[in-house]
């Protein structure tokens, strides 16, 4: 288990329970389960009481937490016959956007997200979820293939940002989300977001321009990191605290501003300490979603994304 | 009660006193160091005449020299609730604006207007640089919308000049969101078969050029301009190295393919009033000095003082 720096008293007690109970199987005869017991209830107490207050920095570490469960544990979870699809027909594959075709609920549909990775290799593989020109390009192609077959659309959102390469600049990335997110705009059949990590700026807005955003609770979405905010505007990086208040940028205040739709609930202490809740709450989300759009015309689907940003910035939040 | 007291005294007076004195009379170019005398840089549209180097000019400026006289109509761009996130910084955002609103006279990052160039009815939008780095916020998307709703009315291509350090952070998440809603309005363009020509001017980076700024019919960049997603100091830091030479300047980019052409300033009228008429299928334009349209109402604007605008009983509509 990561404990995170506020959850260091956590960390203490747990890993008290942990120690008598390890001692408690070396030595068959010593009973410590009572005091184990009272130390878990303490722990769960605690636990409750850090994440039902967490700052919007905390948010933040929670969104990126390491264990927290990744667009692949999603897909494998939720989809049958995953399908994946790959490339750009143009330059690569991106290994930070993956996405195919699936079932969802044993309806066909395509489904796009950003993938960080569970280890080193992995997480370098995929370039920590931060997608190149060629990530976007695949998914303009996979929002494409959507649209001619008629398959809904599901996407996970869960990255730091495009990433910043000469390589990515000399291959148009700015274009490349342009275009994905114009794609987005287009197509005739439901689009369905979730952000269940970070997302970050352009790289997040090119796979949840949808009909319905939804955000996991303790997720982000921001025009910046608070770290990158902090740095400009108060020209001192480790400001990223009262950046990240000041940004706005969780789940519930973007449900207050009307950017996204719904807040799914996290188990307590975080997706990452129950990720099967987790996956299955987002899934029952995914599910609602695609259950409104179910019935619209292409038209409709069109007409109402389109609508659902021009109206976006109508309110603010209250003083 | 003479005439010399009527006449003569508030003659020599204006002479000496009301006369405008620039603060600044010389501008020194940042690229060659030459001293430039502010007329001759304006007259030049502030291109350095010995270096060629291309210096930030104003949306009001610019369009005072594109359109036919001068001449153009200010768009009317609905009004975004004010300070959404209630955003402080080291600053309050709304003393922010207002500092910004002091020191350009201007009310927000983009103009939008419309007129004809060469005889050929446009809407254009700039983004003002000088004015909080040009960043896109509730209002520049509602000044985009309005844009590209203005052209689609009038059945007139869209001209959109680029300026931005990317995405106003003081309106948070909702600036993001000027992405897709500027999308939606490259969209209707789209819908209406209209062209939307895109001028990428210094600097043009972020979340700008990651949504309405790359998405033009025709893509054009002034010379040198830096156009970017990632700046280069974030790429530097990233992959700890030393970028190459030119890197996301214009020319690069038109080396890379990522834009059609890199026109000077100077050259840039001429061409945008060639490249809307040809995609709009009219014959080409007659060139010369050509006399101002007659203005369609009396909301008509002239930015020039009278006297530097052609008579417009000269004009035969």
């Amino acid at each position: 288990m990561h404990y995170l720096e506020f959850e260091k008293p956590l960390a203490e007690i747990e890993g008290k329970a942990e120690e008598l109970r390890a001692l408690a199987r070396s030595n068959s005869e010593m009973d410590v389960e009572k005091e184990a017991a009272a130390l878990d209830r303490k722990a769960d107490g605690l636990l409750k009481d850090l994440y039902k207050g967490l700052t919007p920095w905390q948010k933040c570490l929670v969104a990126r937490h390491p264990d927290r469960p990744h667009c692949s544990d999603y897909i494998n979870a939720l989809f049958t016959e995953y399908t994946p699809l790959a490339g750009d027909r143009n330059f690569a594959d991106d290994h930070a956007v993956m996405g195919g075709l699936a079932r969802f609920n044993d309806a066909p549909v395509v489904v796009i997200g950003h993938e960080k990775g569970n280890d080193t290799k992995s997480r370098i593989e995929r370039n920590f979820g931060m997608a190149r020109p060629e990530g976007y390009r695949k998914a303009i192609r996979l929002l494409d293939l959507a649209h001619r077959f008629r398959l809904p659309v599901v996407t996970l959102v869960d990255t730091p940002g495009a990433y910043p390469g000469k390589g990515a600049e000399e291959r148009g990335q700015s274009e490349a989300i342009a275009r994905a997110t114009l794609k987005c705009l287009e197509i005739g059949v439901p689009l369905v977001s979730v952000v269940i990590g970070e997302g970050g700026s352009g790289g997040a807005v090119a796979f949840a321009t949808a009909n319905r955003i939804a955000m996991l609770e303790h997720s982000i979405y921001s025009v910046i990191s608070p770290e990158g905010c902090a740095s400009i505007l108060w020209k001192d990086a480790n400001k990223m605290q009262e950046a990240a208040e000041a940004l706005r940028l969780t789940a519930q205040d973007l449900q207050q501003l009307g950017v996204i739709d719904r807040v799914v609930k996290e188990p307590l202490g975080g997706a990452q300490r129950k990720p099967k809740d987790a996956i299955e709450a987002v899934g029952t989300a995914i599910g609602a979603m695609l259950k409104e759009l179910g019935s619209k015309k292409p038209e409709a689907l069109i007409r109402d994304r389109r609508q659902k940003f021009l109206d976006m910035g109508a309110k603010g939040l209250a003083a | 009660m003479n005439w010399i007291s009527n006449y003569v005294r508030p003659k020599i007076n204006s002479l000496f006193s009301r006369r405008e004195v620039p603060e600044n009379l010389w501008t020194k170019c940042p690229e060659c160091g030459t001293m430039l005398f502010h007329r001759e840089l304006a007259d030049n549209l502030n291109v350095c005449s010995s270096c060629d180097h291309h210096m930030a000019i104003t949306p009001r400026a610019r369009f005072t020299a594109l359109f036919d006289g001068g001449i153009f109509t200010e768009a009317k761009v609905p009004e975004p609730i004010a300070d959404p996130l209630h955003f402080r910084d080291q600053k309050r955002y709304p003393e922010r604006m207002r500092a910004a609103q002091r020191q350009t006279g201007e009310k927000e990052a983009m103009l939008v207007a419309e007129g004809e160039i060469g005889r050929t009815r446009i809407v254009a939008a700039g983004q003002d640089f000088s004015f909080m780095a040009g960043s896109m916020g509730l209002y520049v998307g509602n000044a985009i919308i309005a844009a590209a709703e203005t052209a689609v009315k009038r059945k007139c291509p869209l001209v959109l000049f680029s300026a931005a350090g990317g995405a106003r952070m003081q309106e948070g998440i909702l600036s993001l969101m000027q992405m897709p809603r500027s999308t939606v309005a490259v969209q209707m363009l789209k819908e209406a078969g209209l062209p939307y020509i895109v001028v990428l001017t210094h600097p043009t980076t972020g979340g700008v050029t990651a949504s309405y700024a790359m998405l033009g019919d025709v893509q054009i960049a002034e010379p040198n301009a830096l156009i970017c997603f990632a700046g280069p100091r974030v790429i530097e830091q990233t992959i700890r190295e030393k970028l190459p030479e030119g890197f996301q300047r214009a020319e690069y980019l038109l080396d890379h393919g990522m834009i059609d052409r890199v026109t000077h300033r100077g050259h840039l009228r001429e061409e945008l009033i060639s490249i809307v008429r040809l995609l709009t299928g009219q014959p080409p334009a007659v060139k010369g000095d050509l006399p101002p349209p007659q203005p369609a109402d009396g909301a008509a604007k002239t930015d020039v003082p009278p006297a530097a605008a052609p008579e417009t009983g000269a004009a035969k509509t």
